[in-house]
């Protein structure tokens, strides 16, 4: 016995110094392999009698399961050794970039026009759209603008050469005012409806571009009035600026195709070079600021579009896209807007997943 | 139009501050649009008393003065002005004011070696006039170191926007009315100077267009003695931004900007025989007062006596018989002009003034003999000279319009209460008469008028919208309902789906220069062509989103900007038949300069190809709803010029042969060339009018998708790799591999394109792997065989032989 337990105190030690898996793989062959000691040993067991095995058996068992539990033992130690080694070796330098992932952007008029449909489609407004090539008729007479009216030649007009088929002049509408008479002739009324778009006037300064954008509100029913108005506007501005503060200053004024007519105005401070709109215009340190026209739709446009005016009755408004985006996300040259400078579109822009949710508030914040 | 405090006050009594004013101003709908005080400007000017002057000891023409301020010893001022001289007084700018005419800030200094502590003044170098011949003189009784702004009694200067609905607004008085109807004080009766006059009016006065003319009144003075105006008038035109000229001139257009009534003066030496309003003769010419002649038709109606037009009526007088300072006997005119002519003729001649901007939106048709009257007093009173009696041609219109109105449309249509009796009061304070039944009279100025709704907006601006409360639109039961259109959906889904894809939105112009325009327009389609183009650069409106796009690309690379990858979802603008417009939703997308930066990983850098821009379109097409796997891949389009894009590296997909959804590939390097650009530039313009509609189902929406039924059994893949003529497209050859089984064979892809070493000349080889799904059993080798066998006989049919 004295030498099974010699055999197995020189072979573990073996198996401890064993520093590759080949010496460790000789260690399992010279003990427990078909000529191994161990498997020598458990030979002689054959020849004993029962009362010699009884008592041998286990010892010689007790050997060979610790050195094969030796082995395995050491098996993983060596293998793990050999991994960790291996993943040393390909270590890479991870301060190095990853490819680009290019990131796309929503121009602002599209966000906040995303914004204005969501906010209306809450009131119950449909958006409406029409031709930016528009005629004579839809643009200014259907308007209560007739040939004459002084206020056509404030509309500094594209004109093309074409004539329409009812001989006026084909132009680029001035305002967005037409698809309230193309929306009446064809839905009739009540109506409710927004109408966002592209409109021309040939004007460019600091301030104007020959292109920009305008949203047209238009609400016909039976009992609308100027209050209704005001109400639409107030809501419409305090859920656009996400602030509860919003005050609105109607003031009178004179557009062809509303009677009465208004302009609106919102409270605003100067915050360093921002205008920020909110508080009452007549606070210390607050101004107002006009930002459209509005009034109660005129009954001759209302005839026009074949709505039936003893019957019908209601409002319509008029606002600019480019100032409103502007105002709130703090662009300050419009002519950027249609520039196509990818820098300023990756300023800017929007996220595409910046889709404008009331849950979430439809103003995309950064 | 602009008007000095003081001038308001001539009109109205009150006692409200400026700010209570303009707030007022602005409340009844006449908009301020700033207020000037020109105090401000007179800041540090006094009244000063020049003690001495003494020759300068070396400058001949400079004089050394002594003056008295009012306070402390006296100054030393050096000054230039030959009528400076001891014992006058004058208006002395001291250090730290600023002269209005130039900015300049005075400084204490040293003028040829003596010392200056402030500089007497000009007129002109306080911009109260012309005149530089000398420093201002003022009366003895001027007050010593009193303000120079406050002695003059300088005003402050409120400028007010007219719209064009209101021209009885045109003139102060009409203004100090609105005022008073809305409680800020009470309208002065206008004061008419007296006057006798002395025998019928000499001159014949006569309309023969009584509808372009339907009255003209007139008048001779005789003996008047021109000259320059009062300053209590010089002060009134100036504060309106008008230039006194003389006092003829000046008080014609005092009587317009005071009471809205624009009048003309003829020298009366310069004319002979009868004076009639007329239609012109078609080519008949006038030099006008502006020095420019103007040719004028048979539609404009002028004043002209025997042998010339002396006026284009209601815009603007002729030079030839405008008032001179010599002119001694004079014949006056006032007219009413049938507003839509003055506005069609002053269209037409391009000519502005401000008599036509009264005329064209309706003067007072009843302040005719009034308006003479004033017009003549003042004449005599101040130019002297002898007035005939007046003469008169024709009537002005006269008949009232009468509107019946409902005292409930107030809160009806306004949203506001106003008690019967205030609607009663601002009306009548206005100048409308109120019957008992509320049949309402206008008064004529107030042609603007046309219905009940416009007496609502007369109350409720006087009232005050302040007082429209909001009220909630009445709202549907439960959540909002969805209101997007088929179409908006599908835009803001395919917006979103381009912007996650890595691309800019950008919004260009809808127009074009003519020559980019050109390039990029269909054959046989007509541009629209602006007739009054702001700059050559906006001129035709886009056929196409590409050429707008290739701009911005143009301009980004011009900066020295790297990369362009943008998109646009807008219209391109086609022509019907009809000549009605044909806006098409298109979607274009521009990939310019570089796909990859150079890198540690990759090396050089990669530009973008053909494939990146087939990649945009059909991912883009599948998220816009069009049915991506059904389009096949054809020859492009050659359109116009036929060099938009590159001819063997662009293609359209069609859904069908015919319909095309899409074009992309690499532009054209004549289309480079042509705006400048270097490439390659990869371009697709997505036609979304193309893509045919969802076919909308009846009843509720369902959202409801097929049940999901993986197959049982797992696909497995073969690959063959076939030798195929260089001629057969890679899509035709998958077809027919496809469709060689469409049982069994579910997909297959190229995974190999080689050419080279071991391909024949002429040839290539093409690697597929073809993905068999087994139905209900697995295959056997026997099956596969079968199929393998199908899918190699299909190639052959194109000329593909399988590689050995």
């Amino acid at each position: 016995m004295t030498e099974l337990t010699s055999n197995k105190q020189a072979t573990l030690d073996q198996i401890e110094a064993a520093t590759s898996l080949d010496t460790l793989e000789e260690q399992r062959v010279a003990a427990l392999g078909k000529k191994g000691w161990v498997s020598l040993a458990l030979k002689t067991l054959g020849k004993m009698n029962p009362d010699e095995r009884k008592e041998a058996a286990p010892a010689i068992q007790a050997v060979r399961a610790e050195v094969a539990g030796a082995i395995d033992a050491k098996k993983v130690q060596l293998e793990s050794a050999a991994l960790e080694a291996q993943l040393a070796n390909e270590t890479i330098d991870l301060t190095l970039p990853g490819p680009d992932l290019p990131q796309g952007s929503i121009h602002p008029v599209s966000q906040v026009m995303d914004e204005l449909a969501e906010i209306f489609a809450d009131l119950g407004f449909a958006v409406a759209t029409g031709p930016e090539i528009e005629d004579d008729w839809h643009n200014f007479t259907a308007l209560n603008m007739d040939e004459s009216h002084p206020a056509r030649a404030m509309h500094d007009t594209f004109y093309f050469p074409d004539a329409a088929a009812d001989g006026g002049k084909m132009l680029l509408r001035t305002h967005t005012s037409p698809v309230q008479i193309r929306s009446m002739k064809e839905q009739g009324a009540p109506i409710r409806i927004i109408a966002p778009g592209r409109v021309y006037r040939s004007d460019s300064d600091a301030t104007h571009t020959p292109m920009f954008h305008q949203v047209e509100g238009l609400v016909i029913d039976r009992d609308i009035h100027l209050g209704h108005l005001k109400w639409t506007l107030e809501t419409f501005f305090k859920a656009f600026f996400e602030r509860e503060d919003i005050t609105l200053r109607l003031r009178p004024s004179y557009f062809p195709f509303t009677e009465p007519s208004v302009e609106f105005d919102v409270g605003y401070a100067n915050e360093g070079d921002r205008r920020v709109v909110g508080g009452h215009g007549d606070d210390e340190g607050h101004d107002w600021m006009e930002l459209g026209g509005s009034g109660m739709v005129n009954r001759r446009v209302l005839e026009f579009a074949g709505v039936n005016p003893d019957e019908y009755q209601g409002f319509a408004f008029g606002l600019g896209i480019d100032r409103i985006a502007m105002l709130k996300y703090g662009m300050n040259d419009l002519r950027a807007f249609f520039d196509g400078d990818p820098r300023w579109l990756s300023h800017y822009g929007f996220s595409p997943y910046d889709q404008p949710t009331l849950s979430a508030g439809v103003g995309a914040k950064t | 139009m602009k008007f000095s405090l003081t001038w308001l006050k001539d009109h109205l009594e009150t006692e409200a501050t400026l700010s209570e004013i303009t707030d007022a101003l602005n409340a009844i709908g006449l908009e301020v649009e700033g207020v000037e005080d020109p105090a401000t400007r007179l800041a540090g000017f006094t009244v000063a008393h020049v003690l001495s002057a003494e020759k300068h000891p070396d400058a001949d023409k400079l004089q050394v003065l002594s003056v008295d301020t009012g306070a402390g010893d006296p100054l030393q001022v050096v000054c230039g002005a030959p009528n400076a001289r001891a014992g006058m007084k004058g208006v002395l700018g001291q250090p730290g004011a600023v002269v209005p005419s130039n900015g300049m800030e005075l400084r204490k200094s040293a003028i040829r070696g003596v010392e200056s502590n402030g500089m007497m003044c000009s007129v002109r170098e306080l911009e109260l006039g012309e005149d530089h011949d000398g420093i201002i003189e003022l009366p003895d009784d001027a007050p010593i170191g009193h303000s120079f702004a406050d002695y003059r009694g300088s005003s402050p200067v409120i400028d007010v926007a007219i719209t064009p609905n209101r021209p009885d607004c045109m003139g102060v008085y009409g203004i100090a009315r609105d005022l008073s109807a809305a409680g800020l004080g009470t309208l002065k009766p206008i004061a008419f100077p007296g006057f006798a006059t002395s025998g019928e009016c000499p001159v014949e006065i006569r309309t023969d267009d009584p509808e372009g003319c339907p009255a003209f009144y007139g008048r001779v003075i005789t003996g008047v003695k021109n000259g320059p105006s009062p300053d209590w008038l010089q002060q009134r035109l100036a504060s309106a931004g008008q230039r006194p000229i003389s006092l003829l001139v000046d008080l014609t257009n005092y009587l317009m900007l005071a009471f809205g009534r624009p009048a003309h003066i003829y020298d009366l030496a310069k004319l002979s025989g009868a004076v009639v309003a007329r239609r012109a003769k078609a080519g008949e010419q006038v030099l006008a007062l502006n020095e420019k002649t103007y040719t004028l038709d048979d539609s404009m109606v002028v004043i002209a006596d025997d042998a010339q037009v002396h006026d284009i009526a209601g815009i603007m007088g002729g030079e030839d018989s405008g008032v001179q300072d010599g002119t001694t006997d004079v014949l006056l005119e006032i007219a009413y002009f049938d507003p839509a002519r003055i506005g069609v003729t002053g269209r037409k001649l391009g000519l502005a003034s401000d008599a036509r901007t009264r005329f064209e939106r309706g003067v007072d048709p009843a302040f005719l003999a009034e308006g003479l009257d004033l017009l003549t007093g003042l004449i005599v009173e101040l130019a002297g000279g002898t007035a005939s009696e007046e003469a008169r041609a024709g009537v002005a219109p006269s008949e009232a319009q009468v509107v019946q109105f409902d005292t409930n449309l107030t809160a009806r249509l306004g949203g506001v209460d106003v008690l019967v009796d205030e609607q009663r009061r601002i009306l009548e304070s206005l100048g409308f008469e109120v019957a008992d039944n509320w049949a309402v009279t206008c008064p004529l100025r107030r042609n603007d008028i046309e219905g009940p709704a416009d007496l609502v907006e007369e109350v409720v601006r006087i009232h005050g919208l302040g007082a429209v409360e909001s009220v909630a639109l009445p709202r549907m039961d439960g959540v909002a309902r969805a209101t997007a259109t088929p179409q908006q959906q599908m835009e803001r889904k395919l917006r979103r789906a381009a912007a996650g894809s890595g691309l800019d939105e950008a919004v260009t112009w809808s127009f074009l220069p003519m020559d980019a325009a050109e390039h990029f327009n269909p054959e046989g389609n007509a541009l629209w062509v602006l007739d009054n183009p702001i700059s050559e650069d906006m001129k035709a409106m886009r056929p196409s989103l590409i050429p707008g796009l290739l701009l911005a690309a143009k301009r980004n690379a011009d900066r020295g900007s790297g990369t362009t990858r943008v998109f646009e979802l807008g219209r391109r603008y086609f022509c019907e038949d009809n000549g009605v417009s044909d806006e098409r939703a298109t979607l274009g997308i521009l990939l310019a300069g570089e796909k990859t930066q150079r890198g540690w990983a990759n090396g050089k850098a990669a530009q973008f190809d053909a494939f990146d821009a087939k990649t945009a379109a059909l991912s883009l097409l599948a998220a816009a709803g069009a049915p991506a796997d059904k389009l096949m891949v054809m020859e492009p389009v050659v359109e116009g010029t036929g060099t938009q894009f590159h001819p063997g590296q662009s293609a359209t997909l069609r859904l069908g042969p015919k319909k095309v959804l899409a074009r992309f590939g690499m532009l054209h390097p004549a289309t480079l060339k042509a705006f400048d650009m270097d490439g390659p530039v990869a371009a697709v313009e997505v036609f979304l009018d193309a893509i045919p509609a969802k076919k909308a189902g009846k009843g509720p929406v369902s959202f409801a998708r097929p049940s999901f039924t993986p197959p049982a059994l797992q696909a497995v893949t073969r690959d063959f790799a076939f030798l195929v003529p260089d001629s057969v497209a890679a899509g035709d050859l998958l077809r027919a591999v496809k469709g060689a089984d469409k049982t069994n064979i579910v997909d297959a892809k190229v995974f190999d394109l080689f050419t080279g070493q071991g391909v024949p000349e002429g040839r290539k080889s093409l690697a597929l792997e073809v993905t068999l799904q087994p139905q209900d059993k697995s295959y056997k080798d026997a099956e596969l065989k079968v199929i393998a066998d199908a899918v190699i006989a299909a190639a052959a049919k194109l000329g593909a032989e399988l590689r050995g």
